[in-house]
């Protein structure tokens, strides 16, 4: 069976999801279901004191999906340390989604501030799945530091744009011996299924379920074109070519000489 | 008697626990996470620990994120 395997546990889904931005806490159950996945992140916050309203963690079956707190918001190694042991402290398994983000505009992952957390989370017991900017080099660093993952973004957060850092991912996939899970800026299925097709081991996806029509649908659009591009990959995709390759035999036309 | 709650200065009844701060706040206590003067709490410790003047507390939950 062709299952993903991160910090010794296994899953048969390739897709993770995130839990943000959806219309309702309705759509947002009915996203991650269709989108067959088990893993799905959510993120940390100041209660509203003046306003307790729901816990949205009390609808996610725990049973059912692993939930994978991320760091968001953290500006430094020191914020994103802190978010961590918050998470572990309210219960969660020891997994999380390091996400160091200084710069609000285009949220792209600190380098620096990420490795620097990752080697204090990592020597504290976590596995350290971090959301990283496509750099190979930074990479290796992540890998042998312990990271259970890699998580190079493909465009920066929400942005739908695709596999922009697409030649950088098939460098980090070539390399890692660690799973690779593409993270953030896929927007459509066919992207996710590119990045599987490339290798990739996992897409994680938020915004192309959250901020659509019908999430519902898309979680389904999207289980589909993970398992299109992992299937694609195992078969191995034909050679790309500049000479056209006629389909049929170049002979035996109806024409009018012999 | 004074204390900081999530950056916002809140009166309280003295000596109150943790968890009774929780209660008059309205937030069940195995679905948020509390940190008192920077210090992580367990959530087994809500109900012994006792608010003092001026005490910092960051009363965080979990929300959608990706």
């Amino acid at each position: 069976m062709d299952e993903l395997i991160i910090a010794g546990r296994s899953f048969k889904s390739r897709l993770m999801v995130g839990t943000g931005k959806f219309p309702s806490n309705a759509a947002m159950l009915l996203a991650i279901e269709n989108s067959g996945c088990e893993i799905v992140t959510v993120a940390l916050r100041r209660v509203d004191i003046n306003n307790p309203g729901d816990s949205m963690l009390q609808h996610i079956d725990r049973d059912r999906y692993l939930l994978l707190p991320n760091t968001s918001g953290a500006r430094d190694a020191e914020e994103a340390v802190r978010l961590a042991r918050l998470a572990r402290a309210a219960g969660c398994e020891p997994w999380i989604k390091l996400e160091v983000t200084p710069d609000p505009y285009y949220l792209l992952p600190d380098p620096i501030e990420t490795l620097k957390a990752a080697i204090i989370l990592i020597k504290e017991g976590f596995n350290v799945l971090p959301y990283m900017p496509a750099d190979p080099v930074l990479a290796r660093h992540l890998e042998e530091a312990g990271a259970v993952t890699l998580m190079p973004l493909g465009a920066p957060i929400g942005t739908n744009r695709g596999l922009r850092t697409r030649d950088l991912i098939a460098i980090i996939i070539e390399q890692a011996n660690i799973p690779v899970v593409v993270d953030a800026g896929l927007g459509a299925p066919s992207h996710a299924a590119e990045a599987m097709e490339m290798g990739a081991d996992a897409v994680l996806v938020n915004t192309a379920l959250s901020d659509t029509a019908n999430p519902a649908a898309m979680g389904e659009a999207f289980k589909k074109g993970v398992e299109a591009g992992r299937l694609a990959y195992l078969a191995g995709l034909g050679p790309q070519r500049n000479k056209a390759q006629a389909s049929s035999p170049l002979t035996g036309f109806l024409r009018g000489e012999k | 008697m004074d204390i900081i709650v999530n950056g916002e200065t809140w009166e309280i009844e003295p000596a109150i626990t943790v968890q009774e701060l929780l209660i008059s706040l309205g937030f069940e206590s195995d679905r948020v996470v509390v940190e008192l003067n920077r210090q992580i709490l367990t959530s087994s410790s809500f109900a012994v620990i006792h608010l003092d003047d001026g005490d910092a507390v960051e009363v965080i939950q979990f929300v959608g994120g990706g």
